[in-house]
């Protein structure tokens, strides 16, 4: 299963400030929502959001429940040397998913 | 169970009603939405959709099991090969006699092509290949097919379109055709067009199809909505994609 | 039977969607004292202050369940002088924590973009926290419409 999208340029300049798009699909179930039994559907978000550029972490964002389904998260991080982002999302269940994209500076 | 009762008059003024929006006058859903619902769409970096077409792009060139082939395997790669297809269905199908909806068609292909069970109304999978498949043809023209065994089809979808339902008595034209652009509890009643399904909606906080939100409207106004493959619902769609003839396909949408 | 005729099956599961709505949500909505109360525990019970930062998003929401918002303030975000985090707090959600972003230098800009839930009509905060150990905030009044015809 496809489970996130990234969005971010392939090549940048050196010091240029680049803009990243992440989509990630889950249901962010927020614990207070009654099921059709009428019983509260237990909670399941992503809690944590962590962007590493070269294994440095540059962004990171702890979750909510009141952060929309299929997670949408946009930030800006220097373009400092050719390289990998990752991108890692940790939540309830035990979820974890680690998305990289290579990025050439010149 | 009896089915609905039709008036004969409707019957035999076929799918053109009096009633009908003038072509120039036809607006797509995404025009009464918010701007920045408008943005979530026109964006493909921003539209939840995308995650959906990702799937079904990525099952589109695998094979579902040891022995069948892929989609890819028959169809080659479905930028070409689908580029149109989701802009002319729902289509006559030969080996059922009636017309199928493009999900229904899927899974022909997976029943008969991939000896595989179907794929499971509103599943992922099932959405995925129709939001891939469907975004093929963005930006074409909704384009009906000229087949004379649709028409009966059609024309029992006009007459339903136009036909009283549910506790408050409402058809879709009432709403649809006589009151688009006014508001019901707050949002705008849009003019009905199946121009962009599969759809990220909002409001489902997923990806549904034309049947889901055929079964919403349905639930809107207080009647039992039609069962998912119900012969009824395809006639509705055909004869929505007729009433969009020429319209722009938007796949994969983005609704409020 | 006529199959498009309400059945007392859906008008009963109408009936009582409504009044699970009525017993459950307003019930387990935050109040401003939580709110206040969690923007403490994110400053660290340090004074905010109106204004630097600018928090966007559409006064009139078409659906609830998923709000466009983004924050940016114009920091030059230099080792010296820079936005350290951004976080989102509402009023009238079960809950009043949103989003916590921490950033720094390496952000370049700081900014941050996400899609929210509303649970009602409410007031939404951005707060920000910067490098001299500030506290910048700014809010906006939301209207939420929801869709007419559901599930
Ligand atoms: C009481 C008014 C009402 C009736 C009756 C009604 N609808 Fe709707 N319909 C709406 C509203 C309002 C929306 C917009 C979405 C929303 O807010 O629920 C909508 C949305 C739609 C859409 C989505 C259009 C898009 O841009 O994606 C379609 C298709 C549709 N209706 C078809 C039908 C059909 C077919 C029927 C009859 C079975 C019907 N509707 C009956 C009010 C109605
Ligand atoms: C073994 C070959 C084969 C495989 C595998 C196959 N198909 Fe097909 N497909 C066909 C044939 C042949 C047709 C023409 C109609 C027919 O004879 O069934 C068709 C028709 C279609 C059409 C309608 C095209 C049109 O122009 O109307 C679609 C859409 C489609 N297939 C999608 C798929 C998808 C999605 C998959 C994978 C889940 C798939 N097919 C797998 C052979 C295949």
């Amino acid at each position: 299963m496809v489970r996130a999208l990234i969005n971010c340029p392939k090549t940048a300049k050196k010091g240029e400030v680049i803009e990243i798009k992440t989509l990630i699909s889950h249901v962010m179930e927020t614990g207070y929502r009654p099921g059709a039994d009428g019983k509260v559907v237990p909670r399941d978000i992503l809690r944590r959001f962590t962007c590493r550029y070269a294994g440095q972490e540059v962004f990171s964002a702890d979750l909510f429940p009141a952060v929309a389904a299929n997670p949408f998260i946009s930030f800006t991080t220097v373009a400092t040397a050719s390289g990998t982002l990752s991108f890692t999302w940790d939540g309830d269940n035990g979820f974890t998913q680690t998305e990289t994209v290579a990025i050439t500076v010149t | 169970m009896i089915r609905l009762v039709l008036p004969a008059a409707l019957l035999a003024t076929g799918f053109a009603l009096a009633a009908d929006i003038p072509a120039n006058e036809r607006r797509s859903g995404f025009d009464f939405m918010s701007s920045s619902t408008q943005q979530m769409q026109r964006d493909d970096t921003l539209n939840p959709a995308m995650l959906w077409v990702a799937e079904g792009e990525a099952q589109w060139s695998e094979a579902p099991a040891a022995a069948a082939k892929s989609c890819a395997s028959c169809h080659g790669d479905a930028v070409g090969s689908m580029r149109g297809v989701a802009a002319r269905y729902p289509a006559f199908d030969e080996r059922r006699q009636k017309p199928v909806d493009l999900q229904q068609r899927i899974n022909l292909c997976r029943e008969t092509h991939q000896q595989q069970p179907a794929l499971a109304a509103e599943s992922r999978p099932l959405l995925g290949l129709a939001a891939y498949i469907g975004l093929q043809s963005r930006g074409l023209p909704v384009s009906p097919p000229q087949d004379a065994r649709l028409q009966p089809a059609r024309s029992r979808g006009a007459a339903l379109f136009n036909t009283a339902m549910g506790q408050l008595n409402f058809s879709c034209a009432q709403c649809h055709n006589d009151n688009w652009g006014h508001r019901l509890a707050g949002s705008p009643i849009p003019q009905a067009h199946p121009t962009g399904y599969p759809i990220y909606r909002l409001e489902w906080q997923g990806m549904g199809s034309l049947q889901r939100r055929l079964r919403n409207c349905m639930t809107g106004v207080r009647a039992e909505p039609l069962p998912y493959g119900a012969d009824e619902l395809v006639e509705l769609e055909l004869y929505l994609n007729s009433r969009a003839a020429g319209m722009t396909v938007e796949t994969p949408a983005v609704r409020p | 039977m006529n199959r498009l005729q309400v059945t007392r099956r859906t008008a009963l599961i109408g009936s009582m969607s409504a009044a699970s709505l009525l017993v459950l949500r307003p019930a387990a909505f935050a109040t401003p004292t939580e709110l206040a109360g969690a923007i403490a525990e994110f400053t660290g019970n340090q004074p905010v202050q109106r204004g630097r930062i600018t928090l966007d998003l559409s006064p009139l929401v078409e659906n609830g369940n998923s709000v466009s918002v983004s924050v940016k303030d114009d920091s030059p975000m230099t080792q010296q002088d820079h936005v350290t985090a951004i976080a989102l707090f509402t009023e009238q959600n079960p809950q009043p924590n949103v989003i916590i972003a921490r950033l720094g230098p390496r952000a370049g800009r700081a900014f941050l973009n996400t899609r929210m839930r509303l649970a009602t009509s409410q007031k939404v905060v951005a707060v920000a926290g910067f490098s001299d150990g500030t506290f910048w905030s700014d809010q906006v009044e939301v209207i939420v419409t929801l869709a007419a015809c559901v599930e």
